[in-house]
């Protein structure tokens, strides 16, 4: 039996410090006093004191509330009995179901030993011709989605835990406005696709610090269902909220700020998480997505900055679209050499011509004369914009490089296009093979 | 009896613990829990209490525990076997931890670095009687296409001489196989095996030389424009998604060196995993061997323990000084050092030091510097050179070369190979910028020429940049020119496919002959009438060389390819 404290010596921000000789660091402890109770996590030991981060804010704390040390760190359910609900950032049900309790694991394990890794081979199906087409997504790979605040990146989420071919969704959210947890719910719940989730939803009315531990549990529920052989998929929203509760804290502990306020750490925070992303040897895989939001669109702000160092790759959303310039999935070489013959061509000629629409679209704003060659490009972007790029597009690989042939077929010469001509023979719309 | 003492404070990946017994300065301790021990370091004494950075999770640790001191510091083990070997930062071999403890890092678990079972042909070199000194050879063993030597342990001084040397035969890393004296009195067995603390560079050679001769990459645009010396020292700044580490898996993979040593240090684990997972399949093409037996892979990944990130880049660096000392050119690439200074930024503000700028602390420079200054090129005893060629990536944050890892590391190198985010964007691969770079060693061709290619770059950037506001219309016929052949020699010459076979790795002997040509092509006064016919000319003359090459060196190919370049120029030359 752990023995229980009486006084709080300090309470600064969401850290209360107590006189406790027998604390060891990072266990869990249940704080209570007469107007409710939190868990607190040890966050360091300093003499016979132990400094306590109150899950739940020390807002309304007295002095003279109850401290019991529970001698283990956070911990997790991860039963297959967790599928299809939603938990909050300390682990407790935010859907009025029961409780769950078996299978419990701790948060935050050691990492993973690289000897096990293999390189990743797989595609994940997505139905979204932006990624599966131009930014192949793979197994075990992580990818950020940076975006400026109003882009639909949840939609885009929603799409990606609806549609993409995995066994397994962990879904972890930060910060989320409360009517966003709600679509979010609600949109899943009506395709049928809660079965095969489990969501950990911090919302902006939470206190701060479960907000840190989102992602640990989500990822940690990924780990053991990946190590029984599991496919899955991690979605992340929105980091940047993570990296803000990171800087909140470590400020409180009088930690000294590194770049814009943000703790020395923070890379190595980011990594510890992103880097659970995993293709085991012998069990299944962890794939991450995580929505980075980028405060004033500006990619050298220390979250993205830091993110695109540890990620493979990013998607860049913007003006509701995957911007194709600039997103880039560093593994996609691995895996679109094997889908179809023409899939790394065409993705090629398609991006050749999308970046010749562009221009031809600056020269227009600049009052230039269009030419025939200048009409075509931009028949073939809006083509191309309205028929692939959008989000509202579902089609998967193959029905999309179709697609894509079609859009080049209509405004375009095949010579024109710089593709082999086998490839154009096998292909072109209209030509008899 | 152990030199004990308690903890007092746990704060991340610091402990502080009081002690009665003296304490060294950077010796290792362990923090002991539930039969654990974790490994730490003693980072600082203040009264009586010493602060210790814990190379593991902290987690559990308490007031009242029990740290060992070891009077010891943190050593990497050297011996044969180290070759084709993946350790973490405290020389973990990753393979044997994952047969033994499955698929994740458990802490406090430490494993021999070396085989202790594997016996190896050892043949003596001295006989009882002779004087040596530390560094000294006293046989050899056989590893991999080397003669690994056994040599007198590097912390001795002065002369000793072999009282018993080991016939030859058969022997472990931890048989005796010499006994030394000293006219003081002391008496050393000597084994395969030694250790030596990794923040002390090895210094068992005759002199340090200056490096002259250069290291061939294969990389055209490091060994034409930027070369990188045997024994050098070199960075690549870049922001993220520029080609850092791929341009690092090619130069461990082609480099003319004997050794390679990588250390992954605070990068991600996917790209450790490209390379010990290829590098068993690929044939080193000097050796026709495997390129895994001559390379060795260092590696603390971003999500390992952020104090022995630090430890790694020490380790691979003493490994790679190890070789050095058996006359081989070793080349270290350390991938990459920003993460190893992030994590002094970190352990320096647990330690609440005054910050410097961007709270890096404020002796980040010298700890660079003595780092870049342990690479170089060394005479040993026995007449023959070794050299450790150091080339490390630094991660800018914001793609910023202005922030203090890029300035206090530029200061020290000799070479610098700074990425851009518009030529990664462009595709022009490798994305070396070739107006920023510079070099202050010799390279592989002529030094006029290259005088020469880099003032016409420069010319051809001025003449776009002018184009910008001009347009091509109000731009002269010459200048035009001029900006052509500057994008033709990046494209034909400065940009190269790693993904073909020929491209991705040319020689020192081609790129002298091809750039020659180029060069000479380049000089060739051209008869051209309009911009047209001359994006035409350079647009056949791009094709027809970036064809050649592709013909391996040495074939009818090559030669045939390079006459269809010549036609294409002699056709516009007003002497044809």
């Amino acid at each position: 039996m752990h023995k229980a404290y009486v006084r709080l010596e300090r309470i600064a921000g969401n850290v209360v410090a107590v006189r406790a000789g027998d604390a060891t660091y990072r266990e869990l402890a249940q704080v209570s006093w007469p107007g409710g109770s939190s868990l607190a996590q040890v966050v360091r030991l300093e003499g016979d004191r132990a400094y306590l981060q109150v899950f739940a804010g020390a807002r309304g704390l007295p002095t003279d509330a109850r401290v019991r040390f529970l001698g283990r760190p956070m911990r997790v359910s991860a039963s297959d009995a967790i599928l299809g609900r939603v938990f909050d950032g300390a682990g407790r049900a935010r859907d009025r179901g029961p409780a769950i309790d078996d299978e419990v694991i701790d948060i935050a394990g050691p990492s993973v030993n690289p000897a096990k890794r293999v390189i990743p081979r797989t595609m994940v199906r997505t139905g979204i011709p932006m990624i599966d087409v131009f930014n192949t997504l793979v197994e075990s790979q992580k990818l950020p989605i940076f975006s400026v605040p109003g882009e639909p990146y949840l939609e885009l989420l929603a799409r990606l835990a609806l549609q993409a071919e995995v066994d397994r969704i962990v879904l972890g959210g930060m910060g989320l406005k409360h009517d966003d947890y709600l679509y979010f719910r609600d949109t899943l719940e009506a395709a049928g696709a809660l079965a095969r989730t489990v969501a950990f939803i911090h919302t902006a009315a939470d206190p701060t610090v479960e907000c840190l531990l989102v992602p640990d549990l989500a990822l940690a529920v990924a780990e053991r269902f990946a190590l029984r052989g599991h496919r899955v998929l991690v979605l992340l929203s929105d980091m940047t909220n993570f990296a803000d509760a990171l800087k909140e804290v470590a400020i409180t502990m009088e930690q000294i700020p590194s770049n814009r306020g943000y703790p020395g750490d923070l890379y190595s925070q980011l990594a510890a998480r992103y880097e659970k992303a995993v293709d085991f040897d012998d069990a299944g895989s962890i794939t991450i997505l995580a929505v980075t939001t980028m405060p004033g669109d500006d990619v050298t702000h220390p979250v993205p900055d830091n993110t695109g160092y540890i990620t493979e790759g990013q998607l860049y959303l913007r003006g509701g679209r995957i911007e194709p310039f600039g997103s880039l999935s560093r593994l996609k070489q691995l895996v679109n050499g094997a889908t179809r013959d023409d899939h790394r061509p065409l993705m090629n000629a398609m991006i050749g011509l999308y970046a010749g629409y562009r221009e031809t679209l600056e020269k227009r704003a600049m009052g230039f004369r269009m030419s025939d060659w200048d009409e075509r490009l931009l028949r073939y972007g809006v083509g191309f914009e309205e028929r692939l790029m959008s989000l509202a597009v579902d089609l998967p690989l193959e029905r999309a490089l179709d697609v894509g042939w079609r859009l080049l077929a209509e405004s375009f010469e095949p010579a024109e296009t710089g593709l082999a001509t086998a490839l154009i023979e096998r292909h072109w719309p209209g030509v008899p093979a | 009896m152990p030199n004990v003492g308690r903890i007092v404070a746990v704060s991340g990946p610091l402990i502080t613990a009081s002690f009665n017994e003296p304490v060294v300065q950077n010796e290792v301790g362990y923090a002991l829990l539930d039969g654990l021990r974790l490994k730490a370091e003693l980072i600082r004494v203040r009264g009586d209490y010493a602060d210790l950075q814990v190379f593991e999770d902290t987690i559990g640790l308490y007031v009242g525990g029990q740290v060992e001191f070891t009077g010891e510091m943190l050593s990497a083990e050297l011996g044969p076997g180290l070759l084709g070997r993946v350790v973490d930062g405290l020389q973990n071999p990753l393979f044997e931890l994952a047969a033994a403890s499955g698929h994740f890092l458990p802490r406090g678990r430490y494993l021999d670095p070396l085989d202790r079972e594997r016996r190896w042909p050892f043949t003596p070199s001295v006989t009882v009687g002779d004087a040596v000194l530390a560094g000294d050879a006293l046989g050899t063993v056989p590893e991999g296409q080397f003669l690994h030597r056994v040599m007198v342990p590097f912390d001795l001084e002065g002369w000793w001489t072999v009282r018993a040397i080991a016939a030859a035969g058969d022997h472990t890393v931890a048989d005796v196989i010499a006994t030394i004296d000293d006219d003081r009195g002391h008496t050393r067995e000597v084994r395969m095996l030694q250790r030596w603390p990794v923040k002390r560079p090895l210094r068992a050679y005759r002199e340090r030389l200056r490096p002259e001769e250069p290291l061939v990459t294969k990389i055209r645009i490091v060994d034409t424009l930027f070369p990188v010396a045997r024994g050098g020292t070199f960075c690549v700044p870049g922001p993220f998604g520029a080609g850092k580490t791929v341009l690092q898996q090619l130069m461990s993979r082609h480099a003319e060196v004997d050794v390679v040593v990588i250390a992954a240090c605070g990068e991600r684990a996917g790209e450790v995993v490209e390379t010990l997972r290829e590098f068993p399949e690929l044939i080193d093409p000097r050796t026709g061997r495997s390129l895994m037996e001559r390379t060795v892979i260092v590696c603390n990944t971003s999500s390992m323990p952020v104090a022995a990130r630090e430890a790694s880049v020490y380790t691979a660096v003493t490994i790679a000084e190890y070789y050095r000392q058996m006359g081989l050119d070793v080349l270290l690439l350390a991938d990459s050092t920003s993460r190893w200074a992030q994590a002094l930024r970190e352990v320096s503000g647990r330690l609440e030091e005054i910050p410097g700028e961007e709270a890096f602390p404020a002796y980040l420079e010298s700890v660079i510097a003595a780092f870049y200054e342990r690479g170089g090129l060394v005479s040993l005893r026995d007449g023959s050179t070794g050299s450790v060629t150091i080339g490390g990536t630094v991660s800018p944050a914001g793609g910023n070369l202005e922030e203090p890892v890029t300035q206090a590391t530029l200061k020290v190198v000799g070479a610098f190979h700074g990425l851009s985010r518009e030529r990664s964007d462009a595709r022009r691969y490798p994305a070396i910028d070739p107006l920023e770079s510079w070099s202050h060693y010799l390279g592989v061709v002529s030094r006029s020429d290259v005088a020469f290619v880099r003032a016409l770059l420069r010319a051809g950037h001025e003449v776009e940049e002018m184009m910008k506001v001009v347009g091509e219309e109000g731009t002269a016929l010459d200048d035009f020119v001029r900006y052509l052949q500057a994008e033709y020699v990046d494209a034909a010459y400065l940009q190269q496919d790693a993904f073909d076979d020929v491209d991705a790795a040319t020689g020192a002997e081609r790129q002298s002959a091809v750039f020659g040509e180029l060069v000479r092509l380049l000089r060739t006064p051209l008869r051209l009438d309009d911009k047209d016919g001359a994006r035409r000319l350079f647009a056949r003359m791009t094709q027809a060389t970036k064809e050649w090459n592709r013909c391996p060196w040495g074939e009818a190919s090559f030669d045939a390819a390079r006459e269809r370049l010549r036609a294409l120029v002699a056709e516009v030359s007003p002497d044809a």
